[in-house]
């Protein structure tokens, strides 16, 4: 493991306050797909990011956002990898993360992971409009492939769920 | 090279035939959950062509001899039941499969860990379904019934092992993935009060050379239209 320098630390920071292009509400460090940022040489940074989805097409217009913030900052040369493994799982989301998204209409994915630790209560899903958890799946996918659509039995409204994944 | 060829050429065959979806979905929800598995599989035969070369050059460019999925993705989509059970049959396999080479410390591990964890959902998806066709009206369950029986023929080839993933480097067993996929098939349909197929899936009437290049009719009209836009206009982009 390389130390991270005050430089990189920095510019990681600028890179993770890049917004996400489809869930503005969020940055790239509280989904949680920022892997690091290496100084390379002077004036060139390489930024390891991972997709959620394998398929996820905002992968691209992340890498360009990050490359135009710190092209901005005065590092030159940008190069923006995608890495695969570790995969992401929606437990990478910070605890910010997912108080943006309830505010911003979406319910945040439940804890998830269940290598080594406990296995997790798997608790109903919490409508993010009126708080009930009387809440029904209408449909496994939804806008992304990272949400499914669900409904409030108490309140009627649809709404997107961030699946565990 | 030739196992991310095979695995990038099933995502990337039945990604497209699940793109024809788009438009003509019985419902508004199973239009967006067929699109985003159709991009899921898509994501997954990027980086598998992305292994063996350049990515539009093998989808694009390639004859159909050339392509090596096997010949249960190319299969036309056929009413929804039909789409369904080519679903469960696929993606309960690459489901397997995946969680397979993820526990490997193969070339695919670190995709296949990705990758597997979307296929559940596919597989979830599929099954959710077969058992709601099946147990579902009498029109439902004849056409979901259809739709096991027409498939199953193709279902043999998955386990013929790919060239490059042999059970000594890969850790797949093929004849434990076979087992284990008729094990799983066999509980849904049944529990779908549906029959499992009765053909042969092995042997001289089974259908399957896909690997080795050999395709079916319809194939040949699908790779036409896939490639036609990128034929007809060389290097173009959006």
């Amino acid at each position: 493991m390389v130390t991270e320098t005050l430089l990189e630390a920095e510019l990681r920071e600028l890179a993770g306050s890049v917004p996400d292009p489809e869930l503005p509400v969020l940055t790239l460090a509280e989904l949680g797909v920022l892997r690091d940022v290496q100084v390379e040489g002077p004036g060139r940074v390489t930024v390891r990011l991972t997709p959620t989805y394998t398929g996820c097409p905002a992968i691209e217009t992340m890498s360009a956002d990050i490359e135009r913030v710190l092209h901005d900052h005065g590092v030159p040369e940008v190069s923006v990898v995608t890495v695969l493994a570790p995969a992401w799982s929606t437990d990478d989301i910070s605890a910010e993360g997912r108080r943006k998204l309830a505010e911003f209409g979406i319910a945040p994915p439940r804890a998830h992971r269940t290598d080594g630790g406990p296995v997790p209560l798997t608790l109903s899903v919490r409508c993010p409009h009126c708080g009930s958890t009387d809440t029904e799946l209408l449909s496994r996918f939804s806008s992304t492939a990272c949400k499914a659509l669900r409904r409030c039995v108490a309140c009627r409204e649809p709404f997107d769920h961030f699946k565990e994944l | 090279m030739s196992a991310a060829l095979a695995l990038g050429d099933d995502a990337l065959v039945l990604s497209h035939r699940l793109g024809e979806w788009a438009g003509h979905a019985p419902v508004l929800e199973e239009e967006v959950a067929l699109a985003n598995i159709a991009l899921d599989l898509l994501g997954q035969a990027r980086v598998l062509l992305s292994l063996v070369g350049d990515e539009d050059e093998l989808a694009y460019l390639r004859e159909e001899r050339a392509f090596r999925n096997l010949q249960l993705v190319e299969q036309p989509n056929g009413d929804f039941a039909h789409t369904i059970a080519r679903q469960l049959y696929f993606s309960v396999y690459q489901h397997l499969l995946y969680e397979r080479l993820a526990a490997g410390d193969g070339e695919f591990a670190g995709l296949a860990a990705k990758a597997v964890k979307e296929v559940a959902y596919h597989r979830d998806h599929a099954e959710q379904w077969v058992l709601r066709l099946g147990d579902g009206t009498e029109e439902s369950h004849g056409r979901m019934q259809s739709g096991l029986d027409a498939l199953w023929r193709f279902t043999g080839e998955m386990f013929q092992p790919v060239e490059g993933l042999d059970s000594a480097e890969s850790g797949v067993d093929w004849q434990a993935l076979e087992s284990s996929w008729l094990a799983a098939v066999t509980d849904v349909v049944e529990r779908a009060t549906l029959t499992l197929p009765a053909g042969p899936r092995t042997g001289g009437w089974a259908a399957g050379a896909g690997r080795q290049g050999l395709h079916t009719e319809p194939f040949g009209r699908m790779i036409a239209e896939m490639q036609h836009l990128h034929r007809s206009h060389p290097g173009a982009s959006w």
